[in-house]
């Protein structure tokens, strides 16, 4: 009867989605990190976009209730980040580095040939579900360039002769 | 798949390396990178403590005096290599200590994002002890209960190694609880980005540390007041706290000495190049190496090529011209010809490339990046980017370069909340100034009926 | 104070300002979109550039940003600046690139500040050629109307929504040059305080949705300055009518109440007043059951007069919801000996307490603002989002305000609104709340205690006790309570600045004499505390000051026989007691007069209904928590659109009935005499004569406007009536003109302003021309009188009332809600859209016996089905019921509940 209960329930619906009990788990670790939990917000977006390969639109309010925020503040952090998806992506995610050193070395090539090998330009996905293409800013491989990253292996210098055998190592 | 195909692709996967052979690198000259191995593996605890690792820590914990420590970087004069050339050490200085100040946050700056620049990862990737043990004096000098990595997400190998020597760290007794018997505790966490070059802002980092959008912070207060969290906190770039050891170690003295009759400002610094040269990669050199020296070590221009123009260090920096070769590449020289030292690595232009193309393809990334918060660079780098698109259509109109220079103008330092849109605002107003009569091509067309209103 | 030199002139400004803020407050303009006076600066939209100079000898100077500019002695600036104009005007052309241009059907259009602003900084002349951006809108609810292509992201919606009011649905989207300002779905904005960003917003992003319904421009809109009638704040309003309707309510700026914020039942509960099925003439009907037959006002007064005049014994029932002059009329038709007040017993006992409390308990009632600088807060009783609306928001400034103390630690000044939210992260001051279920400001709130009324009478005796011991000890209190009490204590003690919340809520003595007892206790430790008391109805303190029987007492005596006539003054007595009783009572009465601008349930028992003025129509003067009486002026005269009405102020209706009755002609009197007389016949009221300026008040020998000097139509808007244009109608009650004649003016201080307007500021930033500096005070004062004055001396402590005996069953607990727990508003279209799904809210163990569970569908006294919501912490024993659910049913009185074999709906 003397409850201390500083939080009033969220009356948020979340769509359906449940959050999976591991990357709660995992969410909830990683706000040992920091003084607040919100600290870990993007970190609980890239365990849901881990799971389900982008951040579904109920995850937001899921994501929030565990942090403790609004689901107004997370959808705000989730479109902000380049790397966190809130569209449904490509199995595999290419990422261009078009910045001014690649750009001065062949950027454009490359890209035009992803484009025209993949049939997909950025922002899409392939058809198959297999790959999604995105520009990226500086990926630091300048004296690689040009760079770019697929999932996490990052590659340069790539001519677009390169990309075909480079691609098939992603299924 | 087949066994050639996998070969090819593994040659293909990008390594960060240094272009200086073991041979040539010295403690004494070279105390970024003498612990750097040739084949390129990264430098573990063991070996790291074989080269005289963490000998600083030992030595600061020992003299008990972070004042000391202080005092030490002030005079050493270590200008922040993320950029922005600040004082390390006056930085220090200006962090809120004592009284009822709670401690605060050591936060290493690993953003590394700015066009251009790709040295951060080589120390995080190949020497991350070197990077802990600057932290770590970061922290007894400013007090600092925990120390936070911001890498960008992109660095996986980064993130992989750092947390690996960091767990060796902690086995050694080097970061928790007590360090080395000194009754200091600190310890650091990686803290993984997921984007957006405005995380590499130090105010916009610590919102995005927070969980929150990257937006920066007005600046009153400043970190040191109240940063993350509210805590006196202190951000400092990954080559910054790769230098605060060998200082630590050696005295400022040594360290100005570093950089010989170059220039004023001591010490070493990695610099590189990368665009159309020979051998693009990165070098420890002394402080005010001229543009000059450095691509001569790359070999020069590749095929051949005309060199047209460089920028010293960024994209964010001023482009300069053939005749600035000669130039000491230090935070003042650089800064009185219009452009500024930025990372101090270079990307040169040759010369069939359009700087209208090249000075687009900055412009967009800089609009692309900003945060949206204020009005010049979230509205006017976008607007900035549609007339130069214009212009290298030759769609442009009279009128539009005047445009620019006005655009150009109104995101200078002040008039915009950060120093992003002043980055844009740089290579725009230098090619405009030095290639004017590039962008005149591009107009064909009268003002528009509509402009004439 | 410091002195700043403008364009080569000196100002003494407030050194505490920004450079904006000090500007601004002298009259100068410069023009500024993210900085908002009740929200500080944050430095976003760089609108405001001036140029500083660093000293006597600097001629070169740069441009800063004057909101993140402190106002520092000796700062030199000029805003006349050619490179500062032109930045100015540079921001402004970046703002308008993606800007749709839509003014002609923007409903923002004409109070529009990013008019304003594009207007003082002279763009005007389209230079990007290239398309423009477009946005999807997003569904909000009823009440906010949605356009994101008109938004030029100065962030303003979200500091205020978020960090001012805590809301955490709206949310800044995405970046660069696509910022997109919205839910995080669609759906309705969970904050009551959301529709401050139709005004928040300082372009048409954000726009009132029930204006949209009726839309008209600011300018051709009749105003007057208006008193929320919606709870006991008493917000300043200002009602806009076109054509015989409001259309819409915004906030009246006041200095010491609402500032620049309303609640979204303010602003969004007018719709009462446009129903369609208001009686607008007087009505006759034979029996209740008959149809209603309409009649002129003569006959009306006639044949009503003759009815009472063949009565044994009138009584009259006033109204906590009326004016006091219609209250005070009523008395003097009936005879002070058979006025009832029209509240319910234990109520008004509640409320005579409270203004005993008031007066007595040692601390003074803070105005709102004030309460904004109370350092630590105990809310004993009360859910004040629910029950005062606009009080929760002042609650939460309060606890938010620690971070101003924290930033004055190391030099960050109180406007640096994002440097101050940093530096306090979610440290507040201490806010504890005694309550028996959530409350809207649990996520400020250092700790809440669930009990349950007696429950929360007992710890607030105990922290009394723990403050001073002089006041008695509770007796058994379990460690849990004491250690409670104790925790409280030291954070009031420890205070500069306690406050103690409570009110009428729970309907409690106990719980108000507990509060009275912590205040006591804090007087005596000598603290610059307050006490603040919620009421329920917008002149529940008026009512309680003027006296009279309850209810019961009146529906006792008709129902005893002891008279057979009664009057009832805008009092839905249904609302009030169980039906059988209002039965009782109206039957045996056999003549029924009702004074009513709705028709309720009462007013179909009527055999004479007379259509009364609401206070869209009609002036009067009401009494808030504070004890501040305040005057609330006619917007329009009704018969001037439409003739066949016949609505008249309560007020006068009554003194032409009370004339009728003696056989006198009804010579007509005004609201002067009126507010004279019951301040002559009501000692306790007798300031109300000064809450506003009586009929002869003139700026510059003038009246004042009603309607802005661009106001059009009047000589077409009746063409369709008659050619020929009446004349405008004539206002002999007040000072007020009913046309465009008038002042209508800045210059002249007045404490009455029917709508903002000042020369170049056409949105309601116009109120920073009113005031004597920006967010402060009015300069001809802000409106209104206290009536309750604190009496010095110690008063002397209340014992802890004994706990209730445990009733066999479930009592009703009755929750305010902001939505649908008020009578008149509950009766508009967008907060019935916007209400709550009912339902019964209990404990686990209580449920368990009842044997349903979360979600399943109960009987509550034979009558209501609702469904079951398990509360955890809910104390046991009682059914939570929201207000205005059940009518008549009062607080604490048992309850059946049923289980409703297999029903899941």
């Amino acid at each position: 009867m003397m409850a201390d209960t500083p939080q009033k329930t969220a009356l948020i619906g979340s769509d359906g989605f449940e959050l999976d009990p591991a990357d709660e788990t995992a969410i909830i670790e990683e706000m040992d990190h920091y003084e607040r939990p919100q600290a870990a917000c993007i970190e609980a977006l890239k365990i849901v976009q881990r799971r389900h390969g982008w951040v579904p639109d109920g995850a937001i309010a899921a994501v929030a209730r565990v942090l403790g925020i609004g689901p107004g503040e997370v959808e705000g952090v989730a479109t902000f980040y380049s790397l966190i998806f809130r569209q449904p992506v490509g199995r595999h995610i290419v990422l261009v580095c078009d910045s001014s050193a690649c750009f001065l070395t062949g950027f454009e090539e490359l890209r035009h040939a992803l484009v025209e090998q993949l049939g997909i330009d950025y922002g899409q996905t392939t058809t198959d579900g297999r790959f999604t293409l995105l520009p990226v800013c500086c990926l630091g491989a300048c004296d690689g360039a040009p760079a770019l990253m697929i999932d996490d292996d990052t590659y340069g210098p790539v001519s677009p002769a390169d990309l075909p055998g480079m691609l098939e190592a992603y299924p | 798949m087949s066994q050639s195909i996998a070969s090819q692709r593994e040659s293909l996967r990008y390594r960060s390396r240094l272009m200086q052979p073991e041979a040539e690198r010295h403690p004494d000259t070279h105390p970024l990178t003498w612990r750097l191995r040739d084949d390129g593996e990264v430098v573990w605890l063991e070996e790291y403590l074989r080269k005289d690792g963490y000998q600083s820590v030992r030595k600061a914990l020992a003299d008990g005096d972070p004042q000391a420590i202080i005092a030490t970087m002030k005079d050493a004069n270590v200008g922040g290599r993320g950029g922005g050339g600040f004082s390390a050490g006056l930085k220090w200085s200006l962090t809120l200590q004592g009284g009822d100040m709670p401690r605060g946050y050591l936060i290493c700056n690993a953003d590394e994002m700015e066009p251009g620049t790709f040295k951060d990862r080589l120390l995080m990737e190949q020497q991350p002890h070197l990077v802990i043990e600057g932290m770590i004096l970061a922290a007894l000098a400013n007090n600092s209960c925990y120390g936070y990595i911001f890498l960008r997400g992109e660095y996986v190998t980064a993130g992989r190694v750092l947390n690996r020597a960091l767990d060796e760290a902690r086995a050694g007794g080097w970061l928790g609880a007590d360090i080395n018997g000194s009754g200091f505790d600190f310890d650091i966490v990686v803290h993984s980005g997921a984007g957006r070059y405005i995380c590499g802002e130090e105010t916009a980092l610590i919102n995005s540390l927070e969980g929150k959008r990257a937006n920066p912070r007005a600046k009153p207060p400043f970190p040191g007041q109240s940063g993350a969290w509210g805590k006196p906190s202190v951000v400092n770039n990954v080559e910054t706290l790769c230098n605060a050891p060998g200082v630590i170690l050696n005295g400022a003295d040594w360290y100005q000495g570093l950089s010989g009759e170059r220039t004023g400002n001591g010490g070493s610094k990695i610099y590189g190049v990368s665009g159309l040269v020979e051998k693009p990669g990165l070098w420890e050199l002394p402080m005010g190496t001229t543009g000059a020296e450095i691509l001569d070590r790359a070999g020069g221009m590749r095929n051949g090529r005309q060199l047209k123009a460089w920028l010293p260090g960024g994209a964010s920096t001023g482009f300069l011209l053939p005749e600035h070769l000669e130039l000491a590449l230090d935070f003042d020289t650089v800064g009185k010809e219009g452009s500024r030292l930025g990372t101090g690595l270079i990307t040169v232009v040759p010369r069939e490339q359009s700087l209208v193309a090249l000075v687009r393809n900055l412009e967009e990334f800089f609009a692309r990046e900003s945060c949206g918060w204020c009005t010049p660079c979230r509205d006017g780098l976008p607007w900035t980017v549609k007339v130069l698109r214009a212009l290298e259509s030759g769609q442009g109109e009279a009128g539009d370069i005047e445009l620019l220079d006005k655009l150009a103008a109104d995101c200078g330092p002040a008039q915009t909340f950060c120093a992003h849109a002043p980055g844009a605002a740089m290579p725009l107003q230098t090619a405009l100034k030095h290639f004017r009569h590039e962008f005149e091509q591009g107009i064909s067309e009268p003002r528009t009926k509509a402009a004439e209103g | 104070m410091a002195t700043i030199h403008v364009d080569g002139q000196s100002y003494q400004v407030n050194g505490a300002h920004n450079l904006l803020q000090a500007c601004l407050s002298l009259g100068l303009d410069i023009p500024y979109f993210c900085w908002h006076p009740a929200m500080g600066s944050v430095g976003a939209c760089r609108q405001c550039a001036v140029r500083q100079y660093k000293g006597e000898d600097d001629d070169k100077g740069m441009l800063v940003m004057s909101c993140m500019t402190p106002a520092a002695d000796q700062t030199r600036i000029d805003i006349d600046d050619e490179e500062a104009k032109a930045f100015r005007a540079s921001v402004v052309e970046w703002l308008m690139i993606n800007h749709p241009h839509d003014c002609p059907v923007c409903e923002e259009g004409g109070h529009c500040h990013l008019q304003d602003m594009t207007v003082m900084t002279g763009h005007d002349r389209r230079r990007y050629r290239f398309q423009k951006r477009t946005r999807r809108n997003q569904f909000l609810g009823p009440f906010i109307g949605h356009e994101m292509n008109r938004c030029i992201t100065c962030y303003r919606c979200v500091r205020f929504y978020n960090d001012y009011a805590g809301g955490t649905d709206l949310g800044a989207f995405g970046s660069k040059d696509n910022v997109y300002f919205g839910r995080y779905q669609d759906g309705t904005l969970e904050s009551p305080f959301a529709g401050n960003l139709t005004e928040v917003c300082p372009t048409g992003v954000f726009t009132d949705q029930s204006h949209s319904d009726r839309y008209t421009r600011k300018w051709d809109m009749q105003f007057a300055p208006g008193i929320c009638h919606q709870c006991s704040m008493g917000c300043n309003v200002s009602p806009g009518e076109r054509y015989g309707e409001v259309r819409r309510i915004e906030n009246r700026y006041h200095g010491e109440l609402n500032g620049y914020f309303l609640c979204d039942r303010g602003r969004f509960g007018y719709g009462y007043v446009n129903r369609a099925d208001r009686p607008v003439v007087p009505e006759w009907r034979q029996s209740p059951d008959s149809q209603p037959v309409g009649l002129g006002v003569d006959d009306a007064l006639a044949q009503a007069g003759d009815a009472l005049r063949h009565a044994r014994r009138i009584i009259g029932i006033g109204s906590p919801r009326a004016s006091l002059e219609s209250n005070h009329q009523l008395q003097v038709l009936v005879g002070e000996h058979n006025f009832s007040t029209g509240i319910e017993a234990r109520e008004q006992t509640c409320l005579e307490l409270m203004n005993q409390l008031q007066r007595h308990a040692g601390l003074p009632t803070p105005t709102p603002r004030e309460m904004e600088s109370h350092d630590a807060m105990l809310v004993l009783g009360e859910d004040p989002v629910q029950s005062a609306g606009r009080l929760g928001l002042n609650l939460r400034q309060a606890a938010l305000a620690r971070c101003a103390a924290l930033g004055a630690t190391i030099g960050i000044p109180d406007w640096n609104a994002e440097a101050l939210k940093t530096l306090a992260q979610d440290r507040y001051h201490p806010l504890f709340i005694a309550w028996p279920g959530p409350t809207d400001l649990d996520d400020v709130a250092a700790a809440r205690y669930a009990l349950d009324p007696d429950g929360i009478a007992r710890l607030g005796f105990a922290v009394a006790h723990a403050i001073d011991t002089a006041a008695p000890a509770v007796e058994g209190l379990t460690s849990a309570e004491d250690e409670a009490a104790r925790r409280i204590a030291s954070a009031l003690v420890a205070a500069e600045r306690p406050l103690v919340v409570s009110g009428g809520s729970l309907a409690s003595r106990a719980v108000l004499e507990a509060a009275g007892s912590v205040a006591r206790a804090l007087s005596r430790r000598a603290k610059r505390g307050g006490l603040v008391l919620v009421r329920r109805e917008a002149n529940s303190t008026g009512l309680s000051l003027m006296g009279g029987q309850p209810l019961d007492w009146a529906l006792e005596e008709l129902a005893q026989g002891n008279a057979d006539a009664v009057v009832v003054l805008e009092n839905d007595l249904y609302q009030r007691l169980s039906p059988e009783r209002v039965d009782e009572a109206l039957a045996r009465a056999e003549v029924r007069i009702v004074l009513d601008h709705q028709r309720t349930a009462t007013a179909e028992r009527a055999n004479f209904l007379l259509s009364a003025g609401s206070f869209a129509e009609s002036d009067g003067t009401l009494v808030n928590l504070e004890g501040r009486a305040q005057r609330f002026f006619q917007v329009y005269e009704p018969g001037y659109m439409r003739p066949e009405t016949r609505i008249r102020e309560s007020w006068r209706w009554l003194h032409a009935l009370a004339a009728n009755l003696r056989g006198e002609s009804a010579g007509d009197i005004n609201l002067d005499t009126v507010v004279g007389a019951c301040a002559d016949a009501h000692p306790a009221l007798a300031g109300m004569v000064d809450a506003a300026p009586d009929a002869h008040y003139r700026i510059d020998g003038l009246r004042l406007a009603r309607e802005p000097h661009r106001y059009s139509g009047r000589t077409s808007m009746r063409a369709n009536r008659h050619v020929s244009e009446p004349r405008a109608p004539q206002d002999p009650d007040t000072a007020f003109a009913h046309s465009m004649e008038g002042y209508s003016g800045y210059q002249q201080p007045r404490q009455q302003v029917p709508f903002a307007w000042a020369p170049g500021w056409n949105s309601p930033q116009a109120w920073n021309k009113f005031t004597d500096e920006v967010g402060g005070h009015l300069r001809g004062g802000d409106p209104g009188v206290r009536l309750i004055h604190p009496v010095p001396g110690q008063g002397c402590y209340s014992q802890p009332a004994q706990t209730l005996e445990g009733t066999e069953g479930l009592r009703a607990l009755i929750l305010p809600r902001l939505f649908g727990g008020e009578e008149t508003s509950a009766r508009a279209m967008p907060i019935q859209q916007r209400e709550e799904e009912p339902c019964v809210t209990l404990n686990h163990d209580d449920a368990l016996r009842l044997e349903v569970q979360n979600g399943e569908i109960v009987t509550l006294n034979e009558r209501t089905k609702l469904p079951v919501c398990e509360q955890e912490g809910w104390p046991d024993g009682w059914a939570g019921l929201p207000a205005g659910l059940v009518a008549g049913l009062l607080p604490g009185e048992p309850v059946a509940l049923q289980k409703v074999a297999g029903d899941q709906s």
